[in-house]
Order: structure tokens, then C-alpha cells, then sequence
């Protein structure tokens, strides 16, 4: 069932501020990730977007402020303390181990739900067998739901960039999210592969229940998909509602077409 | 006129006799089920895994989607569409509607709304079983349109959670309530079975036509089986076949190769994971029975060459080497002349070195019998597989005749033949040099249209082929092209378009070629570049390009097409009918035919008549002086809107030689 927003976000970041020297990358941003919600977060270049969703996975620590997951404060974890609590994401400048196949890059998403015996694992012999077989059979569920099965064995810096897109959220997804962080998941695309992304991104909603933050640039894209934009503008947050609230928001269409800052 | 009856006339009755307990398709599952209940009847490669379902499990699948079936009220005499790629729980959704007394209409899954709207409107289907969300997105559409479908049953729950309409359910829920029923209706299905006769009509195939309307034909149980069991018979096909099911179901060749001899012989049927993944699956199913139309052999012959033409030259030198060696030593063999000795030694150490290996590649290694169908296959293509040692024959045959009329048998194969016809079948010329045939698999008719029945079928049940043909002195039967296609320059001589069109796609640079002449002063063609290899070509000279018009315009490869057709009007000079119908000019299209466009079927039939329609403008182009030509062309995308191209389009000159002395 979709949260109807009464009862308590998944992720709240509350007043987070990133300071880089003197440069203030976000300012004082608050925001609420419901369960079950598409969120989209939009902004002109150098806004704060992909710095935001950093602080949230855990690779940027907050000046300032705090982010609660679960109704538990989080702000100061590592990367891996976040991706174990569920939270898995995927790249602007896709990161894929370029050399291996699609498959063991998909698999490398599991590694967190692998329990480590490097003497049974070195053998593959009784339950690391067990282990690698029960992952290989959620990985190639993954394969059939993303419909890369051609792809299973190709190296993934062999692949057309749309597809590497494609891999890297089967990564992400193989790590069974609670939260799904989407860091431009269709740039560089043309028209066809974008409707693709659009229909798996909301099929993994539909499917999984997985809740799904977003950076996006193309606006009909994010108008379809997403329940809630929120809107960031050199580091602060000028805007937070439904799509067509966000789109007659006149800061909005300042920051984006651009007037003079006095 | 020439005649040939098989069996010396001796054909004992026009409807052989099947016995009673056998005589439908849901009988001989029922056999297989009790025969062989352990044995592997089809498998399906998902999630990474070939997964297997043995002939007891086909049966009960069957039988459960079949007891679901009559809980929803299917009556005897009901049409199921059957819409998606080749799926086990399609096929036996296909078996379920039949034994219920019901006809399988399978459509073809690429059709677009308007397509299958007609024939399920037309078939007056009631229930469609379909793959997945993409089809039951396209049946929604058109359920309004079409007032007798009822139910619209998916297998892949994928995508599906909030559908809510009426008469939507899902396979596993039809299965549930198949199992509920069976408790109610103890013996039901047996009943049902066995109330189904020979004559019942199994299957309505709509042809995909090169003109007007699809046309559905009727084809009965007997039609099917008689037809399937004398196949089976003649290439002593068995249960431990394999065959790999990757074409259309909708075409009546996978019904026959895949449904209909697979039950009839019991082998296993295998379905590919994807349509992106079959030449891989082939290769790790290594099917021992394998059938595909030419443009398939010919898309794996091109993938070969683009890769040889990649590797080091040593590599590329050896191969061509051996190609050449097998190629000399499969012509003495279908000439049945004895092979010299240094080339029966070659050609046991290039079977080591290259066409071993290269046939393991293709997953061609375990084929006993494969066949090619659908239209003709180009000489050359044809004697590349067989000099790997691949035993591929041509077989002929429509969907009017339940797949199969002629098939070359064993040890009797000529390049340009269809071979003899299978027992029980009869041929004849008629005086126009159309081929006709009496059979038992001759269908029942085309669904609620007798006006086109009464023009197909003749006096006597002889029915027009619609092909040109002879019949050679062995009793091979020989296809020159569609009788309505083979025609005549200004001058008098013949004139046979698809022959000189295959004879071009045998180039790996040629996708697809159409030529005209009929009553012009010489031939001319349109050329498809094919996008993979030309590109690739291209890319190995440093040429650049931008789209498919634009790799086609290039100066360099219309020189490449050029050497392509003259090689064409070469080989012409030792065939004596046809030697005076060589290419004098032609022009590369801007775009690939495309169905969608209907420029070709969805089987990949050049439909003649819309493209010289079409293309009137370029085709007056090719016989003016010019030496260019503008066009622009209404395209149609996949979702259905439709768009323009503008081209210029160069044509060029290619040489024609004459006399008997080589050029």
C-alpha cells in the first residue's frame, strides 16, 4: 500500500549543511523520504544535488545538521554502515568493474549478504556452495527483471553506456534496498532507453516496494515518475511538493532559467 | 504437364486412417504422458537455468490451464489466441484450448494493435493467452474493438500488480482455478479428450500475405498429425531429438517443428531465453534437429565473416583456405563424383582445424537433420553449411499444406532443389508453370472466407501454390519464384526478380535486394546495405558515418555494392534462361525495409507490389539518365506514429557481360 505521509519518513535529513573550505555546498537542507515514495531531486548544476544524496550514502560527512533513517540518527556512518542498512545506490559517471562480467558485477551487490569463510570459500565446498548458489539464483532473478540476460557474460566496459546504466542498478538492487538512491540514472540517454529506465525504475517500485530518491535533469521524466520533487538551488532548498506544484513554483523556474541574484 | 504421384498412384484414400485413441493432439500428449511420463518434453531457459518439464508435467500443465479454461466457460469449437515469444506455457495454453474441443489462433508477437485487432476480431477469439504485460497492453487497447474477447490470460506476472480489468487473470490463477474445478468435475478433462475427433480443426494460422488481408487458414488434427507422423517417418526423426523453438509460433513451421512433430515423435522442444540470446542458447542446447529460414542462415553466416574478416591474417588466410577445400569437396559429393585425394586430405585436416571448431561455435555440432524453409535459399549459402558437414536440407512447403510438401531426402540433395515430395502428397505443373499439390495436411479452408478458398483450391482438391516451379528428371521438385513475380523484359526474356535477389543476399553487404524489369528494357535493383557489416567494413577503412542513409550514400560503398552486383551478373552467364536478365543499374535505399512500414512481412517477404509503389519515384529514376535522386519516405516507428526521411539518393552503373567467355 503507498504511505499516505501520517506516519514517520524513512530518511529525514534535518538542517544539513556541507562546507568544502569556504565553499558551502548545502546549506541548511531538511528533507523527508516517506516509504514506498519516488522522489525526485532537481536543480541546476552545482545546486548540491549529488552532494546531498553523498551525505545520505555516507561518503560526505555533514558540517552540520543531522539525517535520521529509520527514526534512528545516522549522520555520522561509513559508506558500508549505510549500504547495510539497506540503502544502495548507483552513480552519475556509472562505476562498474570494467574488466568483469555483468554477472559478477551484479553479484558483487550481494557481497553484503554473504557470510565470509575464506577457508570453505577458497574450496567451494558445503555451505559456501550452498551460499554462492542461493545468490547466483537472486542475481539471475535481477538479470530476468532488468532483461539483460544477452549480456549475463559480457564484460561491462564492453557495453553501450545505456546498458552499463542498466547493470549498475541490477548492482544496486542485488543489495535487496530498502532506499534506492538514483544519481542521474538516465543522463546520456537517448529517447528509447530513457522510456526503458522509466518503466524498470517504476517496476522496481511496483515490484520490490522500494523506496526511491532521484537526481534528474530532464523534466518530463521526472514530471511522470516521481510522487515528490524537491528543488535545491546553490546548496539550499527552494522548493518541495508535487510535480505540479514544483513545476509553477516561481524560485524554480528563477533558478532554471535564470534571473539576476541581487 | 507433368505429373508425379507419389507411391505410384497407389494412394489408398485422400484421408488416411489414425487410429481412433490417437487422432488429436491432446490424445498423443496423453500417450506420451503414460509412454514416457519421466522423459523431457521441453524445456525453457530461465533465470539462467534450463529449466525442464518432462511430457507427464506437459500433460498436467495442459490439463490444469484446460480445467481453468472450462471454469471460465469455454465451449467446444472456442478460439484461443495465443499471442507471445516461445513459451512452454504457451504451448501447452495451445494444447489446453485443443482439448477442450477449442482452435489455437497464434498471432504473431511483434504485430502491432491494428494487426491483431483484425484477427481477433476475425477469429471471434474469446480467450487470448499471452506472454506478457507488453501484450496485454496492445489486447486492452483493442478489446473494445474486438466484442468476443472475453478473457485476457498472462503468464509473466511482471509489471501487472495494478491492473484491475475485467476478464484480466493471470496463468497461475486460470491454473488454481483449473485445479478447483478438476475437484468438482472429476473425469472432465478425460471426457473432453476424448470427444475430440480427426477432423476437428486444431489450429488457425493467419497468413501474413503479400497482399490484402491476413487469411486464416483452417488446419485440422489429421491434417497436422498425418502430416507430421510422415516426416517424422521419412527423416527418422526420434524421442532423444532436439530442437530448438526460436521462431514465430504464429508461423506454421515452429507449429509443426516444434508442437506438432514434438508430440507426434515425443522430442524435446527447447525455448531460448530471450530473442536476444538464441544463438547463444543454440550453442548450449546443440540441437540435433534445427530448422530456419534462409535470412537466419544467413545472419549466422554474416556474424561468422565479420569475424573472420577481424582476425590476424594467418587466422583469415587458414580459413578461407579450408572454406575453399570443403567447398570443392561438397560439390564432387552433391555431384556425386569421387573427391581427388589431396582434397579428401585437406579436408580431414580442415575439419580439425576450422570446420569442427566452427560448427561447435554455431552450436551446430549434434545437428543430424536441418532444414531451410520459407522461401529460396541462396546456392552459395547453402553449400556453405553443407561443406562444413552440416546436413542441411531444403524443404518446401505453406501453411496451406500443413508445412510440408516436398523435402530433399538423405544422400539426395541438389543446390537448387526443394527435393521429392513427402508420401501421400502429389504433385503437377500447371500449363501457366504453376506448382499444384493434393495432400493430406491440404487445409480445410480459410476461415469464414470461401470466395479466397474457391480461388486457391481447383477442380480435383489441386490447390494453387502460387509458386513458378518444374519438375526436374529425379522428380525434384525446383522453385523459380512466385508465379505472379516471374516476369519478362521489353525484349522478351525472363525475368525471375527473387532468384537474382537471392543471389545478391548472399553477400554479407546485402540485406535485403529488390529487383524490377517487368517489361523494361533491363533489370534493375534497390539495395539494402546490411548496417553490421558494412559498418564494420567501413570502420576498418577510416570512413565515417552518421546514420544507415548516410553509410549508404557513401562513394566507397556503392563501389563495394557495385563489385557485389557484377559478381550477381557474372554467375548469371552459365544459367541459359536467365542470363539475359542482368543488372544494369541500381541505387542503395535510405533505410531498411521495414514491416512495420510493410515493406516486408513479418516473415521478411519483400512485398513487391508496395514497394514498387512506394519507390515509383526511384524506380523511374533507375531507368532515366540521371544519376541521382530525391526521396522522402513516411516511416513508421515502433509505438505507431510515423515520421519522414529525406535523402538524396546517388545510382550507379554496374556491368553486364555477355557471351559465354567470362569478363
Amino acid at each position: 500500500m503507498r504511505d499516505d505521509g501520517r506516519s514517520a519518513p524513512l530518511l529525514a535529513v534535518e538542517d544539513v549543511s556541507v562546507n568544502f573550505g569556504a565553499v558551502q555546498a548545502l546549506s541548511g537542507v531538511s528533507l523527508d523520504v516517506r516509504r514506498g515514495e519516488i522522489v525526485a531531486i532537481i536543480g541546476p548544476n552545482g545546486a548540491g544535488k549529488t552532494t546531498l544524496l553523498n551525505v545520505i550514502s555516507g561518503f560526505y560527512h555533514a558540517s552540520s545538521g543531522r539525517i535520521f533513517y529509520e527514526g534512528r540518527d545516522r549522520t555520522r556512518l561509513k559508506p558500508y554502515d549505510v549500504a547495510a542498512l539497506g540503502i544502495a545506490r548507483t552513480f552519475q559517471n556509472v562505476a562498474l568493474f570494467k574488466g568483469m562480467s555483468v554477472l559478477d558485477n551484479i553479484m558483487t551487490g550481494r557481497l553484503l549478504k554473504m557470510k565470509g569463510n575464506v577457508l570453505l570459500d577458497a574450496v567451494y565446498w558445503g555451505p559456501a556452495m550452498k551460499q554462492e548458489l542461493e545468490h547466483r539464483a537472486f542475481v539471475e532473478r535481477i538479470i530476468d527483471f532488468l532483461e539483460i540476460e544477452a549480456i549475463r557474460k559480457t564484460p561491462a566496459g564492453r557495453l553501450p553506456y545505456g546498458l552499463q546504466k542498466r547493470v549498475e542498478l541490477a548492482r544496486a538492487l542485488a543489495a535487496e534496498p530498502t532506499l534506492l538512491l538514483l544519481d542521474e540514472p538516465m543522463a546520456g540517454m537517448n529517447v528509447e532507453e530513457k522510456e526503458d529506465m522509466c518503466r524498470f525504475i517504476l517496476d522496481v517500485h511496483d515490484e520490490f516496494g522500494t523506496t526511491i530518491a532521484l537526481i534528474e535533469h530532464d523534466m518530463s521524466v521526472v514530471m511522470d515518475i516521481s510522487h515528490r520533487v524537491v528543488a535545491l538551488d546553490y546548496g539550499r532548498k527552494i522548493a518541495d511538493g508535487t510535480p505540479d506544484e514544483v513545476r509553477a513554483d516561481q524560485r524554480v523556474l528563477d533558478a532554471y532559467l535564470g534571473v539576476a541574484h541581487a | 504437364m507433368q505429373d508425379i504421384a507419389n507411391g505410384g498412384g497407389h494412394r489408398a484414400s485422400p484421408t488416411p486412417a489414425l487410429a481412433p485413441d490417437l487422432d488429436t493432439f491432446p490424445k498423443l500428449a496423453v500417450r506420451n504422458a503414460r509412454r514416457m511420463p519421466a522423459k523431457v518434453a521441453i524445456r525453457e531457459k530461465d533465470y539462467g537455468i534450463w529449466q525442464s518439464y518432462t511430457w507427464g508435467e506437459y500433460l498436467e500443465q495442459a490439463r490444469l490451464i484446460a480445467l481453468g479454461l472450462a471454469a471460465l466457460g469455454f465451449a467446444r469449437g472456442d478460439k484461443t489466441a495465443i499471442v507471445g515469444d516461445n513459451r512452454p506455457q504457451l504451448y501447452w495454453a495451445m494444447l489446453a484450448a485443443q482439448a477442450l474441443g477449442g482452435v489455437a489462433v497464434p498471432l504473431y508477437q511483434d504485430s502491432i494493435e491494428k494487426e491483431m485487432q483484425y484477427i481477433i476480431d476475425h477469429a471471434e477469439a474469446r480467450f487470448a493467452v499471452v506472454e506478457d504485460q507488453e501484450q496485454v497492453d496492445k489486447l486492452l487497447h483493442v478489446k473494445s474493438e474486438c466484442p468476443r474477447l472475453e478473457y485476457i490470460i498472462y503468464d509473466d506476472p511482471r509489471g501487472m500488480r495494478h491492473y484491475t480489468d475485467a476478464g484480466l487473470l493471470s496463468l497461475a490463477a486460470l491454473e488454481e482455478m483449473g485445479a478447483k474445478f478438476a475437484r468438482e468435475h472429476p473425469g472432465h478433462f478425460d471426457k473432453e479428450v476424448a470427444a475430440g475427433g480427426a477432423d476437428d480443426i486444431a489450429i488457425i494460422c493467419y497468413t501474413s500475405g503479400t497482399t490484402g488481408q491476413p487469411k486464416g487458414t483452417m488446419l485440422s488434427h489429421r491434417n497436422l498429425i498425418v502430416t507430421a507422423q510422415s516426416a517424422v517417418e521419412r527423416e527418422g526423426l526420434r524421442e532423444s531429438d532436439e530442437v530448438v523453438a526460436y521462431l514465430p509460433m504464429a508461423w506454421i513451421g515452429d507449429h509443426m517443428f516444434s508442437f506438432g512433430q514434438s508430440i507426434v515423435a515425443g522430442f524435446t522442444t527447447n525455448c531460448p531465453e530471450s530473442a536476444a540470446t538464441v544463438l547463444h542458447d543454440l550453442k548450449e542446447i546443440g540441437p540435433t534437429y534445427f530448422f530456419a529460414p534462409p535470412r537466419i542462415w544467413e545472419n549466422v553466416l554474416t556474424s561468422v565473416m565479420v569475424r573472420v574478416d577481424d582476425a590476424s591474417a594467418i587466422k583469415r588466410g587458414m580459413v578461407h583456405f579450408f572454406l575453399d577445400v570443403a567447398r570443392r569437396v561438397e560439390r564432387r559429393r552433391l555431384a556425386h563424383a569421387p573427391v581427388p585425394l589431396t582434397d579428401g586430405l585437406l579436408y580431414q585436416i580442415g575439419r580439425v582445424l576450422v570446420y569442427g571448431p566452427l560448427r561447435d561455435n554455431l552450436g551446430m555440432r549434434r545437428i543430424r537433420v536441418a532444414y531451410t524453409a520459407g522461401e529460396a535459399i541462396g546456392p552459395e549459402l547453402f553449400e556453405f553449411y553443407r561443406s562444413l558437414g552440416i546436413n542441411v536440407k531444403q524443404l518446401y512447403g505453406m501453411t496451406e499444406s500443413s508445412a510440408l510438401i516436398c523435402i530433399q531426402q538423405d544422400g539426395d540433395v541438389k543446390l537448387d532443389t526443394v527435393g521429392t515430395p513427402l508420401p501421400g502428397v502429389e504433385l503437377r505443373i500447371s500449363e501457366a508453370g504453376e506448382v499444384m499439390y493434393r495432400s493430406p495436411g491440404a487445409f480445410q479452408g480459410y476461415y469464414k472466407n470461401p470466395e479466397a478458398t474457391r480461388e486457391t483450391v481447383a477442380a480435383g482438391g489441386w490447390i494453387h501454390s502460387g509458386d513458378a516451379g518444374v519438375i526436374d528428371k529425379d522428380g525434384h521438385l525446383k522453385i523459380i519464384d512466385r508465379a505472379k513475380d516471374v516476369g519478362r523484359l521489353a525484349d522478351g526474356t525472363i525475368f525471375a526478380p527473387k532468384y537474382l535477389e537471392n543471389k545478391l543476399k548472399f553477400s554479407p553487404y546485402v540485406k535485403e535486394a529488390v529487383c524490377v524489369g517487368h517489361g523494361r528494357p533491363f533489370v534493375a535493383a534497390l539495395v539494402n546495405i546490411d548496417l553490421g557489416s558494412v559498418g564494420s567494413w567501413a570502420e576498418r577503412r577510416n570512413i565515417a558515418y552518421t546514420s544507415y542513409t548516410d553509410l549508404a550514400q557513401k562513394p566507397a560503398v556503392y563501389e563495394l555494392i557495385r563489385q557485389e552486383v557484377e559478381r550477381v551478373n557474372r554467375s548469371l552467364l552459365g544459367e541459359e534462361p536467365l542470363r539475359g536478365a542482368q543488372i544494369r543499374r541500381f541505387l542503395l535505399l535510405h533505410k531498411e525495409l521495414d514491416a512495420d512500414d510493410q515493406e516486408i512481412t513479418r516473415t521478411r517477404k519483400v512485398r513487391r507490389g508496395f514497394v514498387a509503389q512506394k519507390y515509383a519515384a526511384l524506380i523511374e529514376a533507375l531507368y532515366s539518365e540521371s544519376d541521382s535522386v530525391k526521396v522522402e519516405a513516411q516511416v513508421t516507428y515502433e509505438d505507431g506514429r510515423t515520421g519522414t526521411v529525406r535523402a538524396d539518393l546517388r545510382i550507379s552503373d554496374a556491368e553486364t557481360f555477355a557471351g559465354g567467355v567470362p569478363a
